[in-house]
């Protein structure tokens, strides 16, 4: 009864937050996407790098650079608490570690889904009055939508296992144990029940998030 | 309808490259004839406002769209013209209907109905684009053109997609846009009989030079 009862509450607790990332993460997400694939600018390679590099950092080294810069002595942290905003240790620091880890996989993917949109409809859109704005909304993002879908869903699945940034900047706490930080506590504690149960769960849900994020790169690749 | 002012003065330089054009002429049709490679399509796209000549100036009736005197260059978006590529690129994922409305002025929600009317397109309006024939798009892509309003009709070889047998029709209702509204064309193509039949003014073009300028019948594409 213990067992499932806070395996219902951590798996739901992981979705919520892992949505709520890939929530946070689209609006800048899909815009960097764009920017890369069709905008020519100094200092690109440059962004294109900072943008990746969650990718290959040590998570727990993503997390130490946002303690630093998010912590009460952090450049940024000074600034939230002087505003009354507590992000570390909180559930609002859970969402951010799993934008931050996600983001690579939804930029990468989303910008490949705008470089396969045939420029000529973007320019036609334009000769017929359409404001870049109305372009991108109309033309661009509908175009390049399943790449968008695929690297939110991708982006989705990386926030949900996500556990090195998460551990450092949210800590093991009961308000903000997800899935992986849940079942290292319980093999560090000797607790393999519970461990092999939240197991379970972590491996149904990746499997699931990794399944439709395929079939709809495969979708895509047919048309 | 009225011939009308057009003067295309500009020097593109693209790589090895380079399109040289210096004409001014009134006319209602005036067709860009020459071999592929020529420069006909990159005059379009000039006039059209996605490529930037490195100098001279481009005007259409009494609008001056660009000059590099001025440092005008409108955006493609401000220039009033209705592009019609070779490909049509017609929107994949909106259908017919949407696709004619995409530019039309004002955000109306229905399509101007002589548009539609002349070029015979009211079966087609809830169809998706993927099942269309070649001279249906070609249709459909000029009334998408028109319904934005141009001041100038620019068509990219309108035949090429389009079987033998239905060529002669496209040409009628090309003609039909350009006499019911007073719409001018120009209009590329590579084969010079369709070119004698719509144009009264004929620019020929080879290596991106001009080798010949005239009414029809006193200039050829040899």
């Amino acid at each position: 009864m213990f067992v499932s009862s806070e395996l219902l509450h951590v798996t739901s607790f992981s979705l919520g937050m892992a949505a709520l990332a890939t929530l946070v993460m689209l609006p800048p997400g899909v815009t960097l996407a764009w920017v890369l694939a069709r905008h020519r600018f100094p200092g690109r390679s440059v962004v294109e790098t900072l943008v990746s590099l969650p990718l290959v950092l040590p998570p727990v080294a993503t997390g130490l650079i946002l303690l630093k810069l998010l912590g009460r002595r952090g450049p940024v942290g000074r600034l939230l608490d002087a505003a009354g905003i507590d992000i570390i240790f909180t559930w609002k620091a859970v969402v951010l570690a799993m934008a931050v880890m996600a983001l690579p996989l939804l930029v990468r993917t989303a910008r490949a889904g705008f470089e396969q949109v045939d420029r000529r409809y973007e320019q036609i859109a334009e000769t017929l009055g359409a404001s870049p704005a109305r372009v991108f909304f109309t033309i661009s993002l509908p175009l390049a939508r399943r790449g968008v879908i695929a690297g939110s869903i991708l982006g989705f699945s990386r926030a949900l296992g996500e556990f090195g940034a998460t551990i450092m900047i949210a800590g093991a706490l009961p308000g903000t144990r997800t899935l992986s930080v849940a079942i290292y506590s319980h093999t560090q504690t000797g607790q393999e029940a519970a461990a092999l149960g939240l197991l379970v769960a972590a491996v149904i849900l990746a499997f699931t998030a990794v399944f439709v994020s395929n079939r709809l790169s495969d979708t895509r690749t047919e048309h | 309808m009225d011939p009308v002012p057009v003067s295309l003065d500009f020097t593109l330089n693209q790589g090895s490259f380079t399109l040289s054009i210096h004409e001014h002429f009134e006319a209602c049709t005036v067709a860009l004839l020459g071999p592929s490679g020529a420069g006909k399509t990159t005059v379009l796209e000039v006039i059209a406002g996605l490529r930037r000549p490195s100098a001279g100036k481009i005007r259409i009736g009494t609008r001056q769209l660009f000059g590099s005197d001025g440092g005008l260059d409108l955006p493609a978006r401000g220039r009033r013209v209705g592009y019609v590529p070779q490909d049509v690129a017609l929107f994949p994922h909106l259908n017919v209907r949407h696709n004619v409305l995409y530019g039309a002025a004002r955000g109306e929600l229905v399509p101007d109905e002589k548009v539609v009317h002349l070029l015979e397109i009211e079966p087609l309006m809830d169809r998706r684009t993927e099942g269309l024939s070649g001279g249906e798009r070609q249709r459909v892509a000029i009334a998408r053109a028109l319904a934005s309003a141009p001041d100038v009709l620019l068509l990219d070889e309108p035949l090429a997609a389009v079987d033998v047998a239905l060529r002669g029709r496209i040409l009628t209702y090309i003609a039909r846009v350009r006499d019911e509204l007073a719409m001018p064309i120009i209009y590329v193509s590579h084969v010079e009989d369709e070119v004698q039949r719509i144009a009264d003014w004929v620019i020929v073009l080879d290596s991106g030079r001009v080798v010949g300028s005239g009414p029809p019948g006193r200039t050829t594409g040899r």
